[in-house]
Protein backbone atom coordinates (compact mmCIF):
# COMPACT_ATOMS: atom_id res chain seq x y z
CA UNK A 1 0.00 0.00 0.00
CA UNK A 2 1.21 3.80 -0.32
CA UNK A 3 1.95 5.50 2.34
CA UNK A 4 3.00 8.82 4.08
CA UNK A 5 6.28 9.43 4.79
CA UNK A 6 5.94 12.69 6.37
CA UNK A 7 5.11 16.46 5.32
CA UNK A 8 7.50 19.15 4.22
CA UNK A 9 7.02 23.44 4.20
CA UNK A 10 8.28 25.83 1.96
CA UNK A 11 7.86 28.86 0.60
CA UNK A 12 7.73 29.12 -2.55
CA UNK A 13 8.37 32.66 -4.51
CA UNK A 14 10.24 33.99 -7.45
CA UNK A 15 13.28 35.23 -5.86
CA UNK A 16 14.02 31.42 -4.32
CA UNK A 17 14.53 30.92 -7.76
CA UNK A 18 16.14 33.97 -9.33
CA UNK A 19 18.61 33.53 -6.11
CA UNK A 20 19.02 29.60 -7.20
CA UNK A 21 19.64 30.23 -11.16
CA UNK A 22 22.68 32.94 -10.14
CA UNK A 23 24.11 31.08 -7.52
CA UNK A 24 23.54 33.12 -4.72
CA UNK A 25 23.16 30.37 -1.97
CA UNK A 26 26.36 31.38 -0.13
CA UNK A 27 25.73 34.98 -0.12
CA UNK A 28 25.02 37.18 3.40
CA UNK A 29 21.47 37.71 2.31
CA UNK A 30 20.33 34.09 1.00
CA UNK A 31 23.25 32.04 3.01
CA UNK A 32 20.87 31.48 6.62
CA UNK A 33 17.67 30.45 4.24
CA UNK A 34 19.37 28.09 1.70
CA UNK A 35 21.59 26.72 4.70
CA UNK A 36 18.12 25.34 6.50
CA UNK A 37 17.51 23.60 3.85
CA UNK A 38 20.19 20.79 4.03
CA UNK A 39 18.32 19.11 6.71
CA UNK A 40 15.49 18.86 4.98
CA UNK A 41 17.65 17.47 1.98
CA UNK A 42 19.08 15.18 4.02
CA UNK A 43 16.18 13.18 5.68
CA UNK A 44 14.96 13.26 2.05
CA UNK A 45 17.79 11.37 1.20
CA UNK A 46 17.23 8.75 3.98
CA UNK A 47 13.34 8.66 3.41
CA UNK A 48 13.75 8.21 -0.50
CA UNK A 49 10.17 8.76 -1.59
CA UNK A 50 8.79 7.46 -4.63
CA UNK A 51 6.32 10.11 -4.78
CA UNK A 52 5.91 14.03 -4.16
CA UNK A 53 2.69 15.27 -4.02
CA UNK A 54 2.78 19.10 -4.38
CA UNK A 55 0.42 21.57 -2.93
CA UNK A 56 0.79 24.97 -4.56
CA UNK A 57 -1.34 27.54 -6.00
CA UNK A 58 -0.98 28.41 -9.77
CA UNK A 59 -0.46 32.14 -10.03
CA UNK A 60 -1.49 32.88 -13.53
CA UNK A 61 0.15 29.95 -15.99
CA UNK A 62 -1.83 27.38 -16.32
CA UNK A 63 -5.32 28.59 -15.18
CA UNK A 64 -6.88 32.53 -15.98
CA UNK A 65 -9.52 33.74 -15.04
CA UNK A 66 -11.64 32.28 -17.34
CA UNK A 67 -11.69 29.05 -15.60
CA UNK A 68 -10.28 28.60 -11.68
CA UNK A 69 -11.01 25.80 -10.05
CA UNK A 70 -10.93 25.96 -6.07
CA UNK A 71 -9.01 22.76 -6.03
CA UNK A 72 -7.42 20.67 -8.90
CA UNK A 73 -5.10 17.66 -9.54
CA UNK A 74 -2.96 16.69 -12.24
CA UNK A 75 -3.51 13.60 -13.82
CA UNK A 76 -0.70 13.34 -16.26
CA UNK A 77 2.39 11.32 -17.35
CA UNK A 78 4.43 14.74 -17.31
CA UNK A 79 4.14 18.00 -16.20
CA UNK A 80 5.83 20.84 -17.67
CA UNK A 81 7.41 24.27 -16.53
CA UNK A 82 7.15 27.52 -18.33
CA UNK A 83 7.82 30.84 -19.50
CA UNK A 84 5.63 32.49 -16.79
CA UNK A 85 6.68 36.16 -17.52
CA UNK A 86 8.70 36.69 -14.22
CA UNK A 87 12.09 35.80 -15.98
CA UNK A 88 12.90 32.72 -14.04
CA UNK A 89 14.42 29.88 -15.55
CA UNK A 90 12.60 26.85 -17.12
CA UNK A 91 13.29 23.75 -15.21
CA UNK A 92 12.94 20.96 -17.05
CA UNK A 93 9.83 18.79 -17.49
CA UNK A 94 8.76 16.17 -14.32
CA UNK A 95 7.10 12.59 -14.16
CA UNK A 96 3.85 12.37 -13.18
CA UNK A 97 1.84 9.38 -12.31
CA UNK A 98 -1.54 8.83 -13.42
CA UNK A 99 -2.97 6.07 -12.16
CA UNK A 100 -2.02 7.16 -8.52
CA UNK A 101 -3.79 10.99 -9.41
CA UNK A 102 -6.92 9.13 -10.95
CA UNK A 103 -7.38 7.01 -7.69
CA UNK A 104 -6.69 10.44 -5.42
CA UNK A 105 -9.31 12.28 -7.47
CA UNK A 106 -11.66 9.09 -7.69
CA UNK A 107 -11.35 9.09 -3.99
CA UNK A 108 -11.85 12.32 -3.23
CA UNK A 109 -14.77 12.89 -4.82
CA UNK A 110 -16.03 9.76 -2.96
CA UNK A 111 -15.15 11.63 -0.19
CA UNK A 112 -17.73 14.57 -1.51
CA UNK A 113 -14.23 16.55 -2.27
CA UNK A 114 -15.37 17.75 -6.16
CA UNK A 115 -11.69 18.00 -7.25
CA UNK A 116 -10.98 19.10 -10.81
CA UNK A 117 -8.83 16.84 -13.01
CA UNK A 118 -6.44 18.46 -15.48
CA UNK A 119 -4.76 16.14 -18.03
CA UNK A 120 -2.28 18.65 -19.14
CA UNK A 121 -0.96 21.31 -16.83
CA UNK A 122 1.75 23.43 -16.36
CA UNK A 123 3.66 24.02 -13.43
CA UNK A 124 4.71 27.62 -12.21
CA UNK A 125 6.65 28.70 -9.97
CA UNK A 126 4.58 27.58 -6.93
CA UNK A 127 5.62 23.89 -7.96
CA UNK A 128 8.97 23.82 -9.00
CA UNK A 129 10.76 26.14 -6.66
CA UNK A 130 10.05 23.74 -3.77
CA UNK A 131 10.87 20.44 -6.05
CA UNK A 132 14.19 22.73 -7.15
CA UNK A 133 15.25 23.83 -3.63
CA UNK A 134 15.01 19.78 -2.70
CA UNK A 135 16.46 18.27 -5.88
CA UNK A 136 18.35 20.67 -7.90
CA UNK A 137 21.79 18.93 -6.76
CA UNK A 138 20.86 15.68 -8.72
CA UNK A 139 21.05 15.22 -12.63
CA UNK A 140 17.13 14.85 -12.62
CA UNK A 141 14.22 14.32 -10.42
CA UNK A 142 14.10 11.41 -8.45
CA UNK A 143 10.60 11.42 -7.44
CA UNK A 144 7.52 10.92 -9.83
CA UNK A 145 4.98 14.15 -9.04
CA UNK A 146 1.65 15.00 -8.21
CA UNK A 147 0.17 18.65 -8.87
CA UNK A 148 -2.09 19.48 -6.57
CA UNK A 149 -3.57 23.02 -6.92
CA UNK A 150 -5.67 25.06 -4.94
CA UNK A 151 -6.56 28.75 -5.21
CA UNK A 152 -5.45 30.62 -3.20
CA UNK A 153 -5.58 34.10 -5.93
CA UNK A 154 -9.30 34.56 -6.98
CA UNK A 155 -11.39 34.92 -3.71
CA UNK A 156 -13.44 33.78 -2.58
CA UNK A 157 -10.92 31.10 -1.64
CA UNK A 158 -11.23 27.74 0.53
CA UNK A 159 -11.31 28.43 4.27
CA UNK A 160 -8.45 27.16 6.16
CA UNK A 161 -10.86 24.74 7.53
CA UNK A 162 -11.97 23.43 4.50
CA UNK A 163 -8.07 22.87 3.49
CA UNK A 164 -7.42 20.82 6.98
CA UNK A 165 -9.85 18.62 5.84
CA UNK A 166 -9.00 18.34 2.47
CA UNK A 167 -5.93 16.71 4.02
CA UNK A 168 -7.67 14.21 5.77
CA UNK A 169 -9.57 13.05 2.92
CA UNK A 170 -6.11 13.30 0.81
CA UNK A 171 -4.39 10.83 3.70
CA UNK A 172 -7.19 8.38 2.91
CA UNK A 173 -7.12 8.37 -0.66
CA UNK A 174 -3.20 8.18 -0.34
CA UNK A 175 -3.15 4.47 2.33
CA UNK A 176 -6.06 3.04 -0.10
CA UNK A 177 -3.85 3.00 -3.35
CA UNK A 178 -2.81 -0.55 -3.62
CA UNK A 179 0.53 -0.14 -4.52
CA UNK A 180 3.48 0.20 -2.41
CA UNK A 181 4.76 3.75 -2.60
CA UNK A 182 6.30 6.25 -0.43
CA UNK A 183 4.89 9.34 -0.48
CA UNK A 184 5.62 12.72 0.74
CA UNK A 185 3.76 15.76 0.55
CA UNK A 186 4.64 19.37 0.45
CA UNK A 187 2.64 22.26 1.80
CA UNK A 188 4.36 25.57 -0.14
CA UNK A 189 3.71 29.22 -0.29
CA UNK A 190 3.77 31.45 2.89
CA UNK A 191 4.54 32.82 5.03
CA UNK A 192 3.59 36.31 5.30
CA UNK A 193 3.60 38.46 2.45
CA UNK A 194 2.28 41.20 1.07
CA UNK A 195 3.10 42.17 -2.27
CA UNK A 196 0.12 44.55 -3.41
CA UNK A 197 -0.94 48.04 -2.00
CA UNK A 198 0.08 50.71 0.38
CA UNK A 199 0.34 48.12 3.03
CA UNK A 200 2.89 45.91 0.79
CA UNK A 201 5.95 44.78 2.62
CA UNK A 202 4.17 43.70 5.61
CA UNK A 203 6.43 40.83 7.17
CA UNK A 204 4.11 39.79 10.50
CA UNK A 205 7.25 37.21 12.58
CA UNK A 206 5.03 36.51 15.19
CA UNK A 207 1.60 35.66 13.19
CA UNK A 208 4.44 33.32 11.50
CA UNK A 209 6.23 31.63 14.33
CA UNK A 210 2.76 31.02 15.89
CA UNK A 211 1.89 29.56 12.36
CA UNK A 212 4.92 26.88 12.96
CA UNK A 213 3.64 26.40 16.07
CA UNK A 214 -0.07 25.98 15.22
CA UNK A 215 0.74 23.79 12.18
CA UNK A 216 2.95 21.36 14.42
CA UNK A 217 0.78 21.10 17.33
CA UNK A 218 -2.48 22.75 17.33
CA UNK A 219 -3.62 23.20 13.72
CA UNK A 220 -7.31 24.33 14.88
CA UNK A 221 -5.47 27.72 15.42
CA UNK A 222 -5.14 28.15 12.04
CA UNK A 223 -8.28 26.12 10.95
CA UNK A 224 -10.47 28.07 13.12
CA UNK A 225 -9.09 31.42 11.57
CA UNK A 226 -11.17 33.21 8.86
CA UNK A 227 -9.83 34.37 5.39
CA UNK A 228 -9.84 38.19 6.28
CA UNK A 229 -8.26 37.50 9.57
CA UNK A 230 -5.49 35.88 8.15
CA UNK A 231 -5.29 38.25 5.45
CA UNK A 232 -5.35 41.10 8.35
CA UNK A 233 -2.04 38.99 9.77
CA UNK A 234 -0.21 37.24 6.64
CA UNK A 235 -1.04 39.68 4.61
CA UNK A 236 -2.84 39.22 0.68
CA UNK A 237 -0.18 36.86 -0.49
CA UNK A 238 0.40 35.43 3.16
CA UNK A 239 -3.03 33.52 2.66
CA UNK A 240 -1.46 30.72 0.79
CA UNK A 241 -0.49 29.33 4.24
CA UNK A 242 -4.09 27.71 4.38
CA UNK A 243 -1.90 25.00 2.18
CA UNK A 244 -0.04 24.14 4.93
CA UNK A 245 -2.85 22.30 6.16
CA UNK A 246 -3.95 20.43 3.44
CA UNK A 247 -0.08 19.10 4.22
CA UNK A 248 -0.85 18.99 8.34
CA UNK A 249 -4.52 17.46 7.68
CA UNK A 250 -2.75 14.24 5.62
CA UNK A 251 -1.07 13.28 8.91
CA UNK A 252 -1.49 11.96 12.04
CA UNK A 253 -2.84 13.89 14.88
CA UNK A 254 0.50 13.65 16.65
CA UNK A 255 3.54 14.57 14.75
CA UNK A 256 6.97 14.69 15.44
CA UNK A 257 9.18 17.36 14.18
CA UNK A 258 12.82 16.66 12.31
CA UNK A 259 13.40 20.24 10.74
CA UNK A 260 12.28 23.48 11.99
CA UNK A 261 13.55 26.51 10.46
CA UNK A 262 12.48 30.19 9.76
CA UNK A 263 14.46 33.12 8.12
CA UNK A 264 13.08 36.64 7.18
CA UNK A 265 13.46 38.71 5.22
CA UNK A 266 13.45 36.75 1.93
CA UNK A 267 12.74 39.31 -0.78
CA UNK A 268 9.14 40.66 0.77
CA UNK A 269 8.40 37.13 2.69
CA UNK A 270 8.87 35.38 5.75
CA UNK A 271 10.07 31.78 5.32
CA UNK A 272 8.99 29.10 6.81
CA UNK A 273 10.40 25.50 6.64
CA UNK A 274 9.33 22.17 8.50
CA UNK A 275 9.97 18.71 8.77
CA UNK A 276 7.20 16.41 10.47
CA UNK A 277 6.60 12.63 10.20
CA UNK A 278 3.94 10.99 11.99
CA UNK A 279 4.72 10.12 15.68
CA UNK A 280 3.88 6.68 15.38
CA UNK B 1 -27.26 44.32 -8.07
CA UNK B 2 -25.01 44.98 -4.81
CA UNK B 3 -21.06 44.03 -3.96
CA UNK B 4 -21.37 41.72 -0.96
CA UNK B 5 -19.24 43.45 1.98
CA UNK B 6 -16.44 41.79 3.65
CA UNK B 7 -14.43 42.08 6.71
CA UNK B 8 -11.42 42.41 4.83
CA UNK B 9 -13.02 45.62 2.77
CA UNK B 10 -11.49 47.59 6.11
CA UNK B 11 -7.99 46.62 6.45
CA UNK B 12 -6.14 49.81 5.12
CA UNK B 13 -3.76 49.81 1.57
CA UNK B 14 -5.37 46.42 0.63
CA UNK B 15 -7.38 45.07 -2.17
CA UNK B 16 -7.98 42.03 -2.20
CA UNK B 17 -8.66 39.98 -5.82
CA UNK B 18 -12.69 39.34 -4.96
CA UNK B 19 -15.41 39.02 -7.57
CA UNK B 20 -15.55 43.29 -7.49
CA UNK B 21 -11.84 43.80 -8.07
CA UNK B 22 -11.91 40.87 -11.17
CA UNK B 23 -15.11 41.41 -12.31
CA UNK B 24 -14.61 45.05 -14.03
CA UNK B 25 -11.13 44.76 -14.86
CA UNK B 26 -10.92 41.51 -16.91
CA UNK B 27 -9.76 43.11 -19.84
CA UNK B 28 -7.39 44.08 -18.21
CA UNK B 29 -5.56 41.44 -16.60
CA UNK B 30 -6.17 39.37 -20.06
CA UNK B 31 -3.87 42.02 -21.33
CA UNK B 32 -1.34 41.20 -18.02
CA UNK B 33 -1.99 37.74 -18.14
CA UNK B 34 -0.69 37.27 -22.37
CA UNK B 35 2.20 38.21 -21.18
CA UNK B 36 3.39 35.25 -20.39
CA UNK B 37 4.42 35.26 -24.05
CA UNK B 38 7.78 36.65 -25.12
CA UNK B 39 6.12 37.32 -28.50
CA UNK B 40 3.28 39.53 -26.56
CA UNK B 41 5.87 40.89 -24.53
CA UNK B 42 7.32 42.56 -27.84
CA UNK B 43 4.43 43.76 -29.54
CA UNK B 44 3.42 45.40 -26.38
CA UNK B 45 6.73 46.77 -25.90
CA UNK B 46 6.37 48.17 -29.82
CA UNK B 47 2.75 49.97 -29.57
CA UNK B 48 1.88 50.05 -26.06
CA UNK B 49 -1.21 52.04 -27.05
CA UNK B 50 -2.09 49.80 -30.30
CA UNK B 51 -2.11 46.40 -27.37
CA UNK B 52 -4.24 48.19 -24.60
CA UNK B 53 -6.97 49.04 -27.50
CA UNK B 54 -6.39 45.57 -28.79
CA UNK B 55 -7.60 44.06 -25.29
CA UNK B 56 -10.55 46.63 -24.88
CA UNK B 57 -9.25 48.44 -21.94
CA UNK B 58 -11.29 51.84 -20.93
CA UNK B 59 -9.58 54.70 -21.20
CA UNK B 60 -8.76 54.96 -17.16
CA UNK B 61 -7.21 51.33 -17.46
CA UNK B 62 -5.35 52.65 -20.39
CA UNK B 63 -3.55 55.95 -19.28
CA UNK B 64 -2.09 53.68 -16.31
CA UNK B 65 -0.94 51.23 -18.24
CA UNK B 66 1.24 53.83 -20.62
CA UNK B 67 2.24 55.44 -17.55
CA UNK B 68 3.03 52.49 -15.42
CA UNK B 69 0.95 53.53 -12.63
CA UNK B 70 0.97 50.30 -10.80
CA UNK B 71 -1.40 51.71 -7.54
CA UNK B 72 -3.92 53.13 -10.21
CA UNK B 73 -4.04 49.93 -11.70
CA UNK B 74 -4.34 47.45 -8.41
CA UNK B 75 -6.99 50.06 -7.50
CA UNK B 76 -8.53 49.46 -10.97
CA UNK B 77 -8.66 45.40 -10.44
CA UNK B 78 -5.58 44.59 -11.77
CA UNK B 79 -4.05 41.04 -10.01
CA UNK B 80 -0.79 41.42 -8.45
CA UNK B 81 0.38 38.35 -9.88
CA UNK B 82 -0.54 39.47 -13.55
CA UNK B 83 0.69 43.22 -12.93
CA UNK B 84 4.38 41.54 -11.85
CA UNK B 85 4.16 40.38 -15.54
CA UNK B 86 4.26 43.85 -16.92
CA UNK B 87 6.88 45.07 -14.39
CA UNK B 88 9.13 42.38 -13.89
CA UNK B 89 10.59 41.77 -18.12
CA UNK B 90 11.00 45.29 -17.64
CA UNK B 91 13.27 45.22 -14.66
CA UNK B 92 11.19 46.15 -11.99
CA UNK B 93 10.94 43.64 -9.36
CA UNK B 94 8.59 43.58 -6.36
CA UNK B 95 10.48 45.61 -4.37
CA UNK B 96 9.90 48.40 -7.09
CA UNK B 97 6.18 47.99 -7.44
CA UNK B 98 5.97 47.77 -3.28
CA UNK B 99 7.63 51.24 -3.07
CA UNK B 100 5.41 52.89 -5.77
CA UNK B 101 2.68 51.31 -4.04
CA UNK B 102 4.18 53.31 -0.67
CA UNK B 103 5.46 56.26 -2.70
CA UNK B 104 9.02 55.71 -1.10
CA UNK B 105 12.49 54.81 -3.43
CA UNK B 106 13.27 50.94 -3.79
CA UNK B 107 16.29 51.25 -1.33
CA UNK B 108 13.84 52.60 1.06
CA UNK B 109 11.30 50.01 0.58
CA UNK B 110 14.27 47.17 1.23
CA UNK B 111 15.36 49.12 4.81
CA UNK B 112 11.70 48.70 5.61
CA UNK B 113 11.82 44.27 4.37
CA UNK B 114 15.40 44.33 6.04
CA UNK B 115 13.98 45.51 9.79
CA UNK B 116 11.75 42.71 9.72
CA UNK B 117 14.75 40.46 10.42
CA UNK B 118 16.15 42.38 13.29
CA UNK B 119 15.87 40.61 16.47
CA UNK B 120 14.98 37.38 14.69
CA UNK B 121 17.27 34.92 16.41
CA UNK B 122 16.47 36.21 19.85
CA UNK B 123 12.92 35.43 19.03
CA UNK B 124 13.05 32.21 17.80
CA UNK B 125 15.26 30.97 20.88
CA UNK B 126 12.55 32.11 23.17
CA UNK B 127 10.30 29.49 20.85
CA UNK B 128 12.83 27.00 21.10
CA UNK B 129 13.67 24.08 18.66
CA UNK B 130 14.96 26.02 15.51
CA UNK B 131 17.76 25.07 13.64
CA UNK B 132 20.53 27.90 13.37
CA UNK B 133 23.32 25.99 11.35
Amino acid sequence: MARIVGGVTTSHIPAIGNAMTEGLENTPYWKRFFDGYEPVKRWLEDVKPDIALVVYNDHGLNFFLNNIPTFAIGCADRYDNADEGWGLKTLASFEGDAQFSWHIAESLVEQHFDIATCQEMLVDHGFVIPMALMWRHLPKWPVKVIPFAVNTVQHPIPTARRCYQLGKALRKAIDSYPEDLKVVIFGTGGMSHQLQGERAGLINVDYDLKTMESVISDPEWLARQTTSEIIENAGTEGVEIIMWLVMRGALDDQVKVVHKHYHTPISNTGAGVLVLQNAA
Amino acid sequence: MVWRKHDYDKIPGTYVFDGKHAHSAYNLNKLLFSFNSEENRREFARDKAAYADKYGLTPEQKKALLEDDFLGLLRMGANIYYLAKLCVPRGFTVQHAGAAFQGITPDEFKAKLAQKGEGLIEKLERVGGYWNG
